[in-house]
This record gives structure tokens, C-alpha cells and sequence, in this order.
């Protein structure tokens, strides 16, 4: 569960982290209010989980009632790729010397967290890490010791950071160190770190990823996961208990098992579709979760087309068809064409019972997603030629 | 011939009383795996499917002469179950178990660092080797025997791509599904090393997918050292790159690490055959064989 901006800010500054005074605010009112209370200069921030927001226009600076009125009507409402920025986060502009990168996250290699400092923080971070990644200073902890200071003190030494400031840095990476432990944070980021030309230390950013894996033991976190999905399909999934991503095609995919719903993805993009979006019913799918997973894409109004491809191990395709036959039985004509393919446990008598009058049924995968990618074609979608 | 598990291997089922534990156990037994004993604490002295069950691992590995363990507890207990395993006399554990937290496993980790045991997965479909042993929960009627060996990070596609293999008349010696979490016991370099000593093991198929390195450190391990075949297939070609991530995922590893290309062009380097379509990889078998 990745937190917005200002759910994070609030998580690092219960904790202890400088932040800057800010306000979420929903409205030019409200932004407006913020400001005031605030006070100039204040910067207007879309919450909404897209990279390289700023360059986007999804971040304004106001100096003035006129600009913040000015910022507030452009970013509310305004599509940042792809998604509708609903709230902003008005919050006091930070005059600043200097940008640094704090982070913890999880090397997976190493099977251990790596706490990382750099001198060059701030918009171009991934391509320092690309271009110079000496730049960037790295401590691997042990997980079950956990991060000793002089640790914290080696990374910020060792990033180049100015020795007048480097006590407060490092107590920035500690507390985002223990944050990431307490908080089973897959990652906890500052960037950037704000130098003012008074030499205080402000972090003027908060990323904050947490494990939905370990979201049970956390029910604080959990509690904002709503708020966090970033529209209403991701709510519905969350609901549902689904890993789903949105995608930009046309062709939607229900599948069981990451990997093999990624290579129905794959296989949709091969035969010269766009995959509408990534949809893991998991393994042992009943006939409710089936259904729910037909409402999510049906509810999806760029899905032209659907292709629906289980292989059983504890899944029983048997169980699935029915699930798919109850499921569509409410509809007199399917919204969208479902083209079914069923493999392995108890998929022949799935197959028997699939209702074929109103289904696509194909024996392979790559045969039920041809059939997918032309139906879609067909509905004006995109459609063309396999490689 | 095959690798880590066969006929002679003795096994204790953690969590053999929950509805998974009993039914999987079950499944085992009836594909003719060894299944020796099963570990629950406070359920010593039950018995499931005519298995005895015992208070503790170290309990059920001594009484019954057993050399490995099947996991499948639930997730908020299954780190604790791996390290009972660790701390006990069997040196293959299998953890089945979906949804164990990142963190947990780091610390499982570094024990497993501390012993000689073998842990494969968790979030893995586990090790069969067709007609005498299976350790998970694989659907063991779609395998059979024969000279592949088969090595894959996800469940349902290791299913297709056997499935297609078995079609043509192609058998394994032993398919490990090595799971999909960020954080695992055996990954594909020690899985790869495994079949390479297996005189047995005439082609192997790798089955990648997105995030980590760990296909671009096999890549370089069968430049380097393998004699054996590979043929492979990455999943994940068209995700989104990093939708959910900030930026520190990408910095551990350099942005282009990590994505569909890079694992692909480092396979191809080093004279894997990457197939395009589950059924590609089948053909590329064929060909190496």
C-alpha cells in the first residue's frame, strides 16, 4: 500500500521528522484557507501517485491569495496522467541551499534493508542513481541486529553531506530506518531534504510504501488504505482482495497466479492487443470471487473485451465455471464478449459445464487470447496485426 | 535421478491439523509421497490421514527419522515456523505459505545463512519429482518423468509450462517452483547448480519473471559454469514499470535493472533460448534436446 503524500508527512512527523506546516484541502476555498493559515509563500501539491508530478504541473508555488486561487483551479480536477487529482496539499515553500535523498528500503539481492543517503537529492535522483550511483552512499543492515548510528553517521559521511548539518541528517535516516521496521515498510524516502539557508534540515517530501502483507498486524496503516487507492476500480479491489493494476488497452484479463496472468498480458500484447489491466484472483477461486472479478472489469469502461484464463492446481475449474455461468446468468446479453479457458485440476468437467451459447471457450492460452484481442478489435479497439 | 526430493525422502507436514495442511498432506500421500509426520503445537499424539502428529519439528524429525519439512501454516505464523525448521534436524524445508511479510523473511534470512539447510521458496508451489515424491502443492497429474528439470518463480505458470512439456512428450527429473517473493530461500543460481550435477538432467527450463536481478545473476552463473542446456521465459513484458514503487526500489538496482529487456538480453548473452509464448519454450526444449 503505497500512503499519499500528506498520509506519510503525517506518519514521519508523529514520529519525530521535520515537516513543513500544511493543510490537505479539496477545494480553491479550502486551499485558500490553507494558505492563509499557513501563510506565503505556499506550495500547491496534487496527491496523486504519479512520478514526476512537478514537471507535470501537478505543483504550484503561491505567493499570493490571486496565484494560490490560480493554483488550486488548475491542479483540482486536472488530469495528471491518467489520474483526476482530487486533493492538494497546501503547504508552507521552503527556502532552501541545498537538496539531499534519504531512503530505507528492502534489497531483495542481499535479503537485507539498505539505508541510502545522497548529497544530490531532489527531481533527477533516478538518473544519479543511473549515471553515478557512487553517488548515492549505501549501509546494509543486518535485519536482526538492526541499524547501529555510526551506521547512520557512515552513509551521511560518506554521501558528502556538510558536517554542520550531518547530525540532523543522520537522525532523519535513523527515524526513517526504524519507521520502515515499525511500520513493515516495504521503503520510507525523503526526497528531498531541505537545507535552508539557516541550516535547518526539513523534509520537504514523504514516500512511504507499506507491506500488505503485514498490513494485518498494523491496523493504524490499514485504516488509510482507502483513502490511498488511487480510484474507485482500486478501491473495488482492495474490497474484493485482488491484485490489480489498471492498464491503458482494451482487453481485460482475469487469470490465477501472477505469473501467468503477467504472461496472458504478455501474450495479449504479442498478438497485437492492449491489455486492459492485470487482474490475480488468486489460487482456490470460488464462485463469488469469480463474479467479483467479472464486475471489476465489466466496470472498467475501456474493456472491450475479456479473456478469462485459469490453470487449476488448488483452483478446480469445475468451481470456476460455475462461478463464471452464475455470474453472467444475470445479464441477458454480456456486456462485453468472455473468452474462457480453463487447464488443469478438474478443468474438462469445467469445460462441460462452461455455457458455450453465451461464452467463448478455447482449449489454449494462446488460442483464447487471439480470440480476446480480435474481439476487442472488433469493438474499435486497437486491434492489429500479431508480430 | 533427480534433485532434493525422491522416493526416499521422509517428510513432516507443519500445520498438518489446519484445512491447507490436511488436505495438501493428503494430496502428498496420495501421489506416493513419504509423508512421515506431521508438526502442530498442542496436537501431539493426533493423528491425520493415519500420520502421526507430533508438538514440534525437532520432536517429529527425531521420532520419525525425517529429512524434510513442508510449511504450510498461515502467514502471521509462518516465520516462526521457518525457523523452528531451521533449528531442526531436517535439511530441506518447503514453504508453500503465501503472504509471509518482506521483513520477516529478511530475518529468516540471515539465519538461513547461519545452516546448511536447503529452503525453497515461500510463495512457491513446491518440489516434485514426477512419480516419486511431491513436496507442495503442485497438481501432480500434469507431470511426468523425464530428463528436464524445470525451475520457476511462479505457480499456475510453471503449471502451463509443464503442461505444454508434458504434451510433447517431454518428462522432468524434478520441477522446483523457487516462489515469487522479494525474498527467497534457493534462488534460480543454486536451483541451476543443483541440475547441473544431476547426470540425470539433459535440458533445463528457467522461468523468470519481473523485479530483482536474480535472472541476470543466473544469466552470468550459465555463461560461466553450465554445461547443461538452458531454455527460458520471462513473465511481465508488458507491466508498468515500477506503478507502485518509489524510488528506492529502482535505485538498489539502477532503473534499467530489474525489467522484462534486461533479463531477456542477458539470458539471450548467455545462450539461453528465451521463447516468446509458453509454447515457444516447449519448441526451444525440443530443439536442445
Amino acid at each position: 500500500m503505497r500512503l499519499h503524500e500528506y498520509q506519510a508527512k503525517e506518519v514521519f512527523a508523529e514520529a519525530g521528522l521535520p515537516t513543513p506546516d500544511a493543510e490537505l484541502a479539496e477545494s480553491t476555498d479550502e486551499v485558500l484557507a490553507a494558505a492563509d493559515s499557513i501563510g506565503y509563500p505556499a506550495a500547491v501539491k496534487a496527491q496523486v501517485h504519479v512520478g514526476g508530478r512537478g514537471k507535470a504541473g501537478g505543483i504550484e508555488l503561491a505567493e499570493s491569495d490571486d496565484e494560490a486561487r490560480e493554483a488550486a483551479d488548475s491542479i483540482l480536477g486536472m488530469d495528471l496522467k491518467g489520474y483526476t487529482v482530487d486533493r492538494v496539499l497546501v503547504e508552507a515553500a521552503v527556502d532552501f541551499v541545498d537538496e539531499l535523498y534519504v531512503g530505507v528500503t528492502m534489497d531483495r539481492g542481499e535479503g537485507k534493508p539498505v539505508a541510502m543517503v545522497s548529497s544530490q537529492g531532489g527531481v533527477n535522483i533516478e538518473e544519479v542513481a543511473e549515471e553515478s550511483p557512487e553517488a548515492i552512499a549505501r549501509e546494509h543492515v543486518d535485519p536482526a541486529f538492526g541499524m547501529h548510528p555510526y551506521q547512520a553517521r557512515r552513509a551521511v559521511y560518506d554521501a558528502g553531506v556538510e558536517s554542520d548539518v550531518a547530525s540532523d541528517v543522520a537522525g532523519v535516516l535513523s527515524t526513517l530506518y526504524d519507521l520502515w521496521v515499525d511500520s513493515d515498510a516495504d521503503d520510507t524516502e525523503v526526497n528531498p531534504v531541505m537545507v535552508t539557508s539557516d541550516r535547518e534540515v526539513v523534509c520537504a517530501d514523504a514516500v512511504m510504501n507499506v507491506d500488505d502483507d503485514a498490513l494485518f498486524r498494523h491496523p493504524d496503516l490499514a485504516e488509510m488504505e482507502d483513502a490511498a487507492a488511487e480510484d474507485d476500480l482500486e478501491a473495488k479491489a482492495n474490497e474484493y482482495g485482488f491484485d490489480y493494476v489498471r492498464l491503458e488497452g482494451n482487453v481485460g484479463i482475469i487469470g490465477n497466479g501472477a505469473g501467468l496472468v503477467m504472461t496472458t498480458l504478455d501474450l495479449v500484447d504479442y498478438y497485437g492487443g492492449e491489455p486492459a489491466n492485470f487482474l490475480d484472483i488468486g489460487g482456490g477461486a470460488k464462485a463469488e470471487r469469480v463474479a467479483n472479478a467479472l464486475d471489476m472489469v465489466f466496470a472498467d469502461e475501456n474493456v472491450d473485451s475479456v479473456v478469462f484464463n485459469i490453470f487449476g492446481g488448488i483452483t478446480r475449474g469445475d468451481e470456476v465455471a460455475q462461478g463464471i455461468n452464475d455470474a453472467i446468468a444475470q445479464f441477458d446479453e454480456l456486456p462485453k464478449p468472455i473468452v474462457v479457458r480453463l487447464a488443469g485440476t478438474n478443468a474438462e468437467e469445467g469445460m462441460d459445464i462452461l455455457n458455450a451459447d453465451a461464452l467463448g471457450v478455447e482449449e489454449t492460452l494462446e488460442g483464447a487470447v487471439q480470440k480476446a484481442v480480435e474481439h476487442a478489435g472488433a469493438a474499435g479497439g486497437d486491434g492489429g496485426e500479431g508480430r | 535421478m533427480s534433485v532434493l526430493v525422491d522416493d526416499d525422502t521422509r517428510v513432516v507436514v507443519q500445520g498438518i491439523t489446519g484445512g491447507e495442511g490436511e488436505f495438501h498432506a493428503g494430496q502428498m500421500i496420495e501421489y506416493g509421497t513419504n509423508v512421515v509426520a506431521g508438526a502442530v503445537p498442542g496436537k501431539g499424539g493426533e493423528e491425520v490421514h493415519g500420520v502421526p502428529v507430533y508438538d514440534t519439528v525437532s520432536r517429529a524429525a527425531e521420532a520419525e527419522n525425517a529429512d524434510a519439512s513442508v510449511v504450510l501454516v498461515p502467514p502471521a505464523f509462518a516465520a516462526d515456523a521457518l525457523f523452528e525448521a531451521l533449528d531442526s534436524p531436517v535439511d530441506l524445508v518447503v514453504a508453500i505459505t503465501e503472504g509471509i511479510p518482506t521483513q520477516d523473511m529478511a530475518r529468516v534470512y540471515k539465519r538461513l545463512g547461519e545452516t546448511d539447510t536447503h529452503l525453497i521458496g515461500p510463495n512457491c508451489p513446491g518440489v516434485i519429482t514426477p512419480g516419486e515424491a511431491k513436496l507442495g502443492i503442485l497438481p501432480g497429474n500434469i507431470f511426468s518423468s523425464g530428463n528436464v528439470g524445470l525451475i520457476s518463480r511462479s505457480g499456475t505458470l510453471t503449471y502451463q509450462v509443464v503442461d505444454n512439456l508434458t504434451d510433447r512428450g517431454l518428462g522432468q527429473t524434478t520441477a522446483i517452483g523457487i516462489g515469487g517473493d522479494p525474498i527467497i530461500g534457493t534462488d534460480f543460481v543454486e536451483a541451476l547448480s543443483l541440475f547441473e550435477d544431476d547426470p540425470a538432467t539433459d535440458a533445463i527450463v528457467m522461468c523468470g519473471e519481473i523485479g530483482g536481478t536474480d535472472e541476470e545473476a543466473a544469466a552470468e552463473y550459465i555463461d560461466a559454469n553450465m554445461d547443461t542446456p538452458v531454455a527460458g521465459f520471462i513473465a511481465g513484458r508488458t507491466a508498468p514499470p515500477g506503478k507502485r514503487m518509489g524510488h528506492a526500489g529502482a535505485i538498489v538496482s539502477g532503473s534499467g535493472a530489474g525489467t522484462a529487456e534486461s533479463k531477456i538480453d542477458a539470458l539471450d548473452e548467455a545462450g539461453v533460448l528465451v521463447g516468446d509464448t509458453p509454447e515457444e519454450v516447449a519448441d526451444n526444449v525440443e530443439e536442445l534436446l
